[in-house]
């Protein structure tokens, strides 16, 4: 947490939310209260959707292939941010999980409409930053950032 | 802001703050204060499900009466499809349709044949769309509502295809008024509703300046004077006429499914229910709904069947109108409008909306987003102190509410049931610290006499 890029200051917001793996049940719901806090902040609309994007893609992931995770969200006026680290098997070569279509998803998870190999290349798309660390039989780390138009909503 | 007009009014006499509507209010937009009940007219969809629940009857739907016909000069009832499904097979359309002409209107329209019409239309709106996907549809103005106020960046979706309501009354007022040699503003177009919230479509419409329809009359305010007014018709139609002036692809309307069975889609789906389209349209908001391209969408269970201003059981009329389906099929009876009138009137852009679908989204915290993510801390931190099981007895509908409105400074701390033990003591210090400071000799006399009192029962 101490790596959050605005971490501390003043006039940002942080709020964690824990992620369970294995756990499709409630999978989508942390993605679904961010949604809610940057809709009550006055973020524009195409960026909460960019921002949902990318924040379901993430806890997805964790969801998918770890055992737990945290996932960080902090807004500052300029940025939103989340961090999202998790404890897990790690991504052994992460350029080639970065390429559309790649995937290591379980029959089971296809089934339920996981898998296409977008999730990774889903968020590099909509985010405006995205760094990706991680260590096999670790974990891994997503660095997300989505710049904030400071056009007003209405 | 109070620019929006609504087609619910809460009856002050009436109300006796008994909070029920609070509690099922999906936009949270009511509040009750000093033991009466008030709306936040930009929060309000007009969705209706607390006129269902308030056991006062202290909220009004407002639709209009029948004195409204005689503003006109020539007026036309058009009948929602769900008007049809309170009677099924029992009572054909063409009787229904006969009957409101008995009422007093001097013509009535059929809808289904419209609805069939817009479903080509769709057809061939989807045929050549690249844009956002899924599609929304927007027959329920509900619907449209709880996307400009709540999913403001889903307002791509909904499709720019007009409702065939507004199609019917438009074309048959240019007809009448030419046929008649009469304005147009002389002839009243009422729609028979099975709902409120197409009042406020009509008076103040989502995209356009003003609405082809000139009102609207609950279908429980028609269905008693409809009923005597078929039982005096005499048939003259066999029931074959009859149902062959059925369009099998409008009927469904009436009903969730009915819309997208029309469409010959590859992947579409319907929903029918607030909370159901809350959780849809929070899915395709984060990208977990994929490959469907149309979604039917409608505020009642089941569809307009489901209307606060229907009489007949929803399950039953949604039975009705399936049965009605299913003997048009076993008869083989097709009757559906000509595809290429549609498509010829669709390349002269006939079917589209008027105007632009504008989002209204919810106010945020402030404005400035330096100053919202200050508000937003400190109502995390007035939320924490809160018991944070959203009883209401504050007369907001939520603890998350309630620190909202704290903040915004139209509510107190105090006025939390579960804080006043806390405040009492804290008041009861406040006094004995403060008798113990002015050293009033006869206040602590009596605090000491209390406390050894106290203990003595103790």
């Amino acid at each position: 947490m101490t790596n959050l890029p605005a971490n501390g200051r003043e006039s940002c917001f942080v709020e964690s939310f824990p992620i369970q793996g294995g756990d499709f049940h409630h999978a989508g719901h942390v993605s679904t209260q961010i949604k809610e806090i940057l809709k009550e902040l006055g973020i524009e609309p195409a960026v909460v959707r960019r921002a949902a994007i990318a924040a379901y893609e993430a806890e997805m992931n964790v969801v998918m292939y770890a055992r737990h995770g945290t996932f960080i969200l902090e807004v500052t006026p300029g940025e939103v941010n989340f961090w999202v680290e998790d404890e897990g098997e790690g991504i052994p070569d992460i350029e080639l999980a970065m390429q559309e279509g790649y995937s290591t998803a379980t029959p089971e998870m296809r089934e339920m409409g996981f898998g296409a190999g977008m999730g990774l290349p889903n968020i590099k798309k909509n985010a405006d930053r995205f760094e990706i660390t991680s260590e096999v039989g670790k974990g891994t780390l997503l660095r997300i950032t989505i710049f904030l138009n400071q056009k007003k909503v209405r | 802001m109070n620019q929006y007009y609504h087609s619910i009014r809460f009856d002050q006499e009436r109300c006796e703050g008994r909070m029920r509507c609070l509690r099922v209010c999906p936009t949270q937009a009511i509040r009750v204060r000093k033991g009466k009940a008030r709306m936040i007219e930009e929060r309000c969809i007009d969705c209706g499900e607390c006129i269902n629940v308030c056991p006062n009857g202290a909220i009004i739907p407002l639709t209009d009466p029948f004195g409204e016909l005689s503003r006109f000069r020539y007026t036309i009832a058009v009948p929602s499809p769900a008007l049809y499904a309170q009677f099924g097979r029992e009572i054909l359309p063409a009787k229904i349709l006969a009957g409101l002409k008995k009422l007093g209107f001097d013509e009535a329209v059929d809808l289904a044949n419209t609805c069939g019409e817009v479903s080509f239309a769709i057809q061939e709106f989807l045929r050549n769309y690249n844009g956002a996907r899924p599609l929304i549809s927007n027959a329920c103005p509900t619907v449209v509502r709880l996307i400009q106020v709540k999913y403001p960046d889903l307002i791509d979706h909904i499709i720019p295809i007009d409702t065939p309501r507004e199609i019917a009354a438009r074309e048959i007022k240019r007809k009448k008024s030419k046929q008649l040699e009469i304005p147009e503003k002389d002839i009243g177009t009422f729609y028979i509703t099975p709902c409120p919230v197409k009042m406020i479509s009509i008076k103040q419409p989502a995209e356009k300046g003003r609405s082809h329809l000139d009102g609207a009359l609950s279908i429980a305010d028609v269905y008693g004077p409809l009923l005597s007014a078929m039982e005096s018709l005499e048939e003259t139609e066999p029931e074959r006429r009859a149902l062959e002036s059925i369009c099998i692809l409008g009927i469904g309307w009436a009903v969730v499914g009915g819309m997208s069975r029309t469409l010959r889609l590859r992947n579409s789906i319907a929903v029918s229910a607030l909370a159901e389209l809350i959780k849809v349209f929070d899915d395709i908001e984060k990208g977990k709904i994929r490959n469907i391209d149309f979604i039917e969408a409608y505020s009642c269970t089941h569809g307009c069947v489901g209307g606060s201003l229907t009489v007949e059981n929803t399950y039953s009329s949604y039975n009705k109108i399936i049965k009605l389906i299913e003997t048009l099929e076993y008869e083989k009876i097709k009757a559906c409008p000509d595809i290429r009138d549609v498509r010829r009137r669709y390349e002269q852009k006939y079917y589209f909306i008027e105007g632009q679908l504008e989002p209204r989204p919810l106010a945020p915290l402030d404005e400035d987003i330096g100053k919202a993510i200050q508000k937003k801390k400190q109502k995390e931190a007035i939320y924490e102190k809160l018991p944070q099981i959203d009883c209401g007895a504050c007369g907001s509908p939520s603890c998350q509410a309630f620190a909202e409105d704290l903040i915004q400074g139209e509510v107190e701390l105090a006025d939390c049931v579960f804080l006043w033990p806390q405040k009492i003591t804290a008041l009861a210090k406040e006094i004995i610290e403060l008798v113990e400071k002015t050293g009033c000799r006869r206040g602590q006399a009596e605090i000491s006499s209390a406390k050894n009192k106290k203990e003595e029962e103790a």
